[in-house]
């Protein structure tokens, strides 16, 4: 609570929400690892079952990205990423004897997750599952504009943890953000750790907030293919990843940069996987439709190929999944340079695959520093070069970018949030893993030889002090009625009855 | 504007005087004097000779400043008062903004505040509840109870627990214990029957001859130390009541507003009161009004006569909107997590103490967060409140069982704050067994 603090509409209630989290988060830090596993495993089991409901919800409510792929990413974040981190530990004491230390696994504490409109529920189910592995408690912040159908995702998600013993609390979510809101959350003290998914703008407020933050930045990227790739497998990994929810994720390619020699066979590949590749004419109008005074159109965002044709009032043929926009150079004035938000991809050619490094990273001097970049090639000199020379901390090689960078497609860590370094002005130099929101005491000890290391073996930190985690029972009358409301209602219906 | 951090400092240092703006004291001694010369000589006396020589300075959230700079930790609350903590922002945000167009209002006329607490209060309370009656403090909002259920049973006696407490106005004094009434010549034994508490068969006896108006009852006595009931206890009372045509009074003054960790602490003892009694926290002391809430019955005299009981400054409007406010937040779920947060770890914490010197904190009572410490000695929490000062926490003896300490944590503390507070009583406690066993009993009470 900070008396100084500028009266912003919700701000008491939001901040009683950090208040009741650190309450949960205090209890939550002494539960040992079967505990954490029993809530951890409830609450994706959970998610996993509302996967497609909430991936219909999302597209409803945004108007964003397409069912069957928010389904998937939903998967992934739910089930998908318990079975990734299952070998994970961040409970128990890790011992090291060579060097002995004994490294005790602490939560962060309350984690202020802001959550995006493009991703939102696998954005939260993300987020939270990483948090409760780590045992810390979680306020979500979602995006207005998936307000909705976020809000009603935690809410099953906190019942669902709960009900497996989790802390009263640990899972809560602001159910009217507004940005004066979020950003007195952000800066409240009550909060230990911001994790910013969204806008640069919002992130960059997370950056100011004073309090340690976790962010991502924007991405634009660049998808070169050499002459040594198969071309074949190259197209139809772009057009997947372009159309995989309407390229709604920031990892999605932006413009494929391709080496002349086979570019007219890459083209025609990519029109046989559903792109329609634009002439000069059709290029026009689609810049002047989706990057309307050299900005993009936002509100097309996660729209799919129809809707970009209808907006640029252009005919494509029946089952078009993506556009094609061939242009001249990479240029910080040409649109068709900029991100991405929409099955449309630039085409850009090259001489040779140098000249195409180059124009990666003119790309990604216009915007993505720090994100993503996609290769098809089969050199590895070409490959490792491309990644020498790139300022991203990702290249998905031979794969989509949609799905590769987000470790959907390869084995990088799945996240919904990409670090994006700092290349990228981010804290955050990986894909967001549990072990981002640990930290760890580090018992040491001497290193003189004569100093014998103790024996921590059957020990454990968390049996110490157990503290039994309140019952917040009183079930509410709407979810259940006790004997004595029972017993008040009878005899108040008898009351009138008799009228008394 | 200078900052509180170094506004002690900045006004010791450069004006060597105690100025507040609107009065100055040259130093703690001159104010101590004049507050012996102008205003309550004993009382501020009786402070200084019990090794408390507080006087509370700036204020905030569970914290308050003795002028002469010392932080100390509220566990006081002034019976529950401070609920919500000293000068809750949220409730000095809804004064201020009430100030720009409500005063105390006129108590002839229908008024816009009053209606609108009455039935946010009525909706809070158990169903049988139907309207509110206005007084400015507990006392009159007893005396407003007492007249009620005279009224509605046209009988005169009152039926209270011996070491009960309702406040100082004429009936609420006359329910309340000798230590009070004798003083002015206001008890009246004949009109006003006290029975022990917990003791059925003594509350059977004074109801049986058939003449009772009512039975005045705190939910957990506070200034006897909070006895808890015993299991069923209340509700066997209720029975008797109905059995015996008397009204079930619920003094909620220290046992509402979620302190029990539900709403009201009649309600959670599974007891429909006819009439209800609401004070101190409801307006977090930032402007004090007090509330009788009554059912359908006890409402008669509303109907009858409703210039039957006045009060200029009962149920000020500036106060129903601060109340409205406290309601509301007492209603939100995160409050009704962290109170058992709360309550959860002051029972762990005490039973680590407890367990430190089991035959000195001999009882700990505690429901939610109204909690009394029963030490083993006659002026045991008067000894452990005077440790407890010089260690930085302010709780109060019980005037009615000066062997209980009335221990009294807010609802909205944070985990901090209460290991800090189960610290400092860890060591406090320890102090003053110290004392005890260095001391001739005789020679330690007042």
């Amino acid at each position: 609570m900070d008396p100084a603090a500028p009266d912003v509409p919700g701000a008491p209630r939001a901040r009683m929400m950090l208040d009741r989290a650190r309450w949960a988060a205090t209890a939550f830090a002494t539960f040992d690892r079967d505990r954490t596993h029993r809530v951890v495993e409830a609450v994706a089991e959970m998610a996993y079952q509302n996967a497609e409901r909430f991936a219909i919800a999302a597209v409803e409510e945004t108007g964003m990205g397409v069912v069957e792929h928010k389904r998937r990413k939903n998967e992934a974040c739910s089930r998908g990423i318990v079975e990734r981190y299952a070998v994970g530990d961040y409970v128990d004491a890790q011992i090291d004897t060579d060097a002995k230390i004994v490294a005790v696994p602490k939560p962060a504490g309350v984690v202020l997750a802001l959550t995006p409109s493009t991703n939102p529920i696998a954005t939260v189910y993300f987020k939270v599952i990483l948090a409760l592995m780590t045992r810390n408690a979680v306020v979500v912040s979602p995006h207005p504009l998936a307000r909705k159908v976020s809000v009603d995702a935690v809410r099953v998600l906190a019942k669902a943890a709960v009900s497996a013993g989790a802390p009263d609390g640990c899972l809560q979510v602001v159910e009217e953000p507004t940005i004066p809101l979020i950003e007195a959350l952000m800066a409240d003290r009550g909060v230990d750790v911001i994790v910013a998914t969204g806008g640069t703008a919002v992130v960059r407020a997370a950056y100011r907030s004073g309090n340690p933050s976790l962010g991502v930045g924007p991405g634009n990227v660049p998808a070169l293919v050499d002459a040594t790739a198969d071309v074949a497998k190259a197209a139809s990994c772009l057009a997947d990843s372009k159309a995989f929810d309407n390229s709604i994720l920031c990892t999605n390619e932006s413009v494929a940069i391709v080496e002349e020699r086979v570019a007219d066979g890459l083209s025609r590949e990519l029109e046989r996987h559903g792109a329609h590749v634009l002439d000069e004419e059709e290029s026009k109008r689609v810049r002047a439709a989706l990057y309307p005074g050299g900005r993009i159109e936002t509100a097309l965002a996660g729209k799919d190929a129809a809707a970009l044709a209808a907006a640029a009032e252009i005919r494509v043929p029946a089952g078009t999944r993506v556009l094609v926009a061939p242009f001249g150079s990479i240029v910080p004035e040409e649109p068709l340079a900029l991100e991405k938000l929409f099955p449309l991809l630039g085409l850009v050619r090259v001489p040779d695959a140098g000249r195409g490094i180059e124009a990666a990273r003119a790309l990604l001097r216009i915007g993505g520093a720090g994100h993503s970049a996609v290769i098809h090639s089969r050199d590895p000199r070409t490959i490792l070069a491309y990644g020498a020379a790139v300022r991203v901390l990702r290249v998905a090689v031979n794969a989509p970018g949609s799905t590769g960078s987000a470790g959907l497609d390869t084995h990088l860590a799945p996240t919904m949030t990409v670090g994006t370094g700092f290349f990228g002005r981010s804290a955050l130099t990986e894909n967001l893993q549990p072990r981002h929101l640990t930290q760890w005491t580090r018992l040491a000890y001497a290193s003189d030889p004569a100093e014998p290391f103790g024996d921590f073996d059957d020990l454990q930190p968390w049996s110490v002090r157990p503290e039994p985690v309140p019952v917040v029972a009183r079930p509410r009358p709407e979810d259940e009625l006790t004997r004595d409301d029972l017993r008040r209602l009878i005899l108040d219906e008898l009351r009138e009855l008799v009228g008394g | 504007m200078v900052s509180w951090a170094t506004y002690g400092t900045f006004r010791a240092k450069a004006r060597n005087v105690y100025d507040y703006d609107f009065f100055s004291f040259e130093s703690k001694a001159d104010f101590l004097r004049r507050s012996e010369t102008f205003w309550n000589p004993d009382k501020t006396r009786f402070w200084q000779d019990a090794g408390v020589d507080l006087v509370i300075d700036r204020r905030e959230g569970y914290l308050f400043w003795d002028m002469a700079g010392r932080r100390l930790i509220d566990m006081h609350l002034n019976g529950g008062t401070y609920n919500l903590g000293h000068r809750n922002p949220e409730l000095i945000a809804v004064l201020e903004q009430a100030m720009g167009r409500f005063d105390i209002g006129n108590h002839h006329f229908p008024a816009l505040a009053r209606t609108a607490l009455a039935e946010a209060l009525v909706g809070t309370c158990t169903p049988n509840m139907r309207r509110v009656i206005y007084g400015s403090g507990g006392g009159e909002a007893t005396d407003i109870a007492i007249k009620t259920a005279r009224h509605t049973r046209r009988r005169r006696k009152i039926v209270s627990i011996r070491k009960g407490y309702h406040g100082h106005t004429g009936l609420a004094v006359a329910a309340g214990d000798d230590r009070f009434s004798t003083l002015f010549l206001s008890d009246r034994p004949d009109e006003f029957v006290q029975v022990p508490f917990n003791d059925l068969e003594a509350m059977e006896g004074a109801l049986r001859g058939g003449d009772v108006a009512g039975v005045v009852i705190e939910t957990i006595p506070a200034t006897f130390g909070f006895p808890l009931p015993d299991p069923g206890y209340l509700r066997s009372v209720k029975q008797l009541c109905e059995r015996h045509g008397a009204l079930y009074i619920a003094d909620e003054v220290q046992t509402g507003l979620m302190r029990t960790g539900e709403m009201w602490g009649v309600a959670k003892a599974g007891v429909e009161p006819d009439i209800m009694i609401v004070g101190k926290g409801i307006t977090g002391g930032m402007y004090p009004i007090a509330c009788t809430v009554v059912s359908e019955e006890c409402s008669a005299w509303l109907k009858e006569d409703g210039f039957g009981h006045i009060s200029t400054g009962g149920g000020a409007e500036l106060g129903c909107i601060v109340a409205l406010k406290v309601l509301e937040i007492c209603g939100r779920p995160e409050v009704r997590s962290m109170v058992h947060y709360i309550a959860e770890r002051f029972r762990a914490g005490l039973s680590t103490i407890q367990e430190l010197y089991p035959d000195w904190l001999v009882g700990i009572r505690q429901d939610g967060v109204v909690m009394g410490l029963e030490f083993d000695h006659p002026e045991g929490a008067k000894l452990v409140m005077r440790r407890l000062y010089e260690n930085g926490v302010w709780a109060i003896f019980s005037t009615l069982d000066p062997r209980v300490l009335q221990f009294k944590p807010g609802i909205l503390l944070g985990p901090d704050l209460v290991d800090e507070i189960l610290d400092r009583t860890a060591v406090a406690v320890g102090e003053a067994l110290a004392e005890v066993a260095s001391t001739p009993r005789e020679a330690v009470s007042r």
